[in-house]
């Protein structure tokens, strides 16, 4: 006898809870996304755990039905490779901003991607802190002039794909929330590559990046195929406009999984040490 | 480039059956999130506006199921209504919504997702071999384009609204 195969719908991922996003928010098509490739691999929702850190994106976890944790600013990676090392069963997929995962979460972003965890971690770029009403953060272009950095930041920003390149990421691409059906595709494509993938989405911040609605006139199809080669990746990588978009880094490194021995630790003892 | 590139295949009348129900009940669906939003963002004029709209695309998708009689059009639009190069056509562009937009906004997106079913449905009908699925996707193009009328007289009672329509006196954070 067979064991019957149940097919995923995109609803199956979706939770009662409704997004508080900005009516406009490129964060709405990522939801999309991140259920589309969900059901395109036919993942079970409870064999999926989405962690993130703070901000408008970290908000992703409420949104779904799977297992998540909606943890502390900067510190997705940290709990997500925590609970990847433990559960090695699970699909782990982190999701985060510019500013909690290039700022507050920066370091971590650069460990996580040499220590090539087998997990996903998907970054919504919207260049500005959002939640907190319009700081910059460290993709914003230096030029960006207003109440809160007058005259512009005069910093020259943050290259996050290249960082991950040289950091040891396994897969890297960028998407464009507003092309939502590639998006999942490369998503699903992240999720099944083995290592640590990281997928930045340009996602506009209509409320205090307006400018950023011109978006979807200025990405284009990276117009080479992807390469495993990193010197080639690199090259290509430095001299990108932002607005590519594709998978554009698949490498063959492989992943770190510790092995878990039985552990001699007395979790009476342990949860001691928590109580208040 | 074909005209139905990244669309899925009508290889038949169920085909085409199914893909007009999925569009409708992705329209309904798109229609029901930015009710949430706007819901979500205090703007009621625009909540009944897209409530009124998804019941309306769920009226056309009952049509479809009832037109394809005992063929199960919605599991068979599940397996084969894919558009995997754009959103369905007629759901809304989420990135044009707003929290201060007006009914007159509304009505636009409407019209251009009425617009881009019609534009589709004509493709079937170009490209077909099938007289079957021919005639069908023909009566489909003549109840997209008497759709995209029925929007434009709405508009009627909805004039475009002034320039500064997005001032908010209360604005999230001043960027001046």
């Amino acid at each position: 006898m067979s064991a019957e195969v149940r097919a995923y719908k995109q609803a199956d991922y979706k939770s009662d809870v409704k997004p508080i996003w900005c009516p406009g928010c490129g964060d709405y098509h990522v939801l999309m996304s991140f259920s589309r490739a969900f059901a395109q691999l036919g993942l079970p929702p409870e064999q999926i755990a989405v962690i993130s850190g703070i901000g408008c994106s970290s908000r992703i976890p409420a949104y779904t039905n799977c297992y998540g944790f909606h943890g502390v600013h900067g510190r997705s990676l940290a709990l997500a490779a925590g609970l990847k090392v433990t559960r090695p069963d699970l699909t782990v997929v982190v999701a985060s901003g510019d500013g909690d995962g290039y700022s507050i979460g920066g370091n971590h972003f650069l460990h996580a991607c040499r220590r090539n965890i087998d997990m996903t971690y998907v970054v919504m770029d919207n260049h500005i802190y959002g939640m907190t009403k319009g700081q910059p953060s460290p993709t914003t272009e230096p030029e960006f002039d207003t109440a809160l950095s007058p005259g512009g930041t005069g910093v020259a920003p943050f290259h996050p794909l290249v960082v991950a390149l040289a950091s040891g990421a396994n897969f890297i691409a960028r998407c464009f929330s507003g092309e939502p059906n590639q998006t999942a595709d490369v998503l699903a494509a992240a999720i099944k590559h083995p290592g640590f993938s990281f997928v930045e989405i340009l996602s506009p911040c209509v409320t205090f990046r307006p400018d950023e609605k011109a978006w979807k006139d200025m990405v284009h199809q990276a117009p080479v195929t992807e390469t495993s080669d990193q010197g080639k990746a690199a090259r290509r990588l430095m001299t990108d406009d932002g607005f590519n978009i594709g998978i554009l880094y698949r490498g063959n490194r492989t992943p770190f999984q510790p092995a878990l021995g039985a552990s001699d630790v007395d979790l009476s003892e342990l949860e001691k040490e928590f109580e208040l | 480039m074909s005209k139905t590139a990244g669309t899925p295949k009508v290889a038949n009348l169920n085909d085409l059956l199914a893909i007009a129900y999925q569009i409708e009940i992705d329209a309904v669906d798109r229609y029901k999130l930015l009710a949430d939003q706007m819901e979500t963002h205090n703007n009621p004029e625009l909540v009944k506006v897209f409530r009124d709209l998804a019941r309306a695309e769920g009226i056309h998708g009952e049509e479809i199921r009832r037109m394809a009689g005992d063929f199960d059009v919605a599991a068979h639009a599940r397996q084969i209504a894919k558009f995997e190069k754009s959103e369905s056509p007629e759901e809304a562009d989420l990135g044009s919504a707003h929290y201060m937009m007006t009914p007159w906004h509304a009505l636009q997106l409407s019209l251009a997702g009425e617009k881009r079913a019609l534009a589709y449905f004509t493709s079937i009908v170009e490209t077909t071999k099938d007289p079957k699925v021919k005639k069908l996707a023909a009566e489909l193009v003549e109840e997209e384009a008497e759709h995209v009328a029925l929007v434009h007289r709405l508009l009627l009672r909805y004039p475009k609204p002034s320039e500064n329509w997005a001032d908010d006196l209360d604005p999230p954070v001043s960027q001046e």
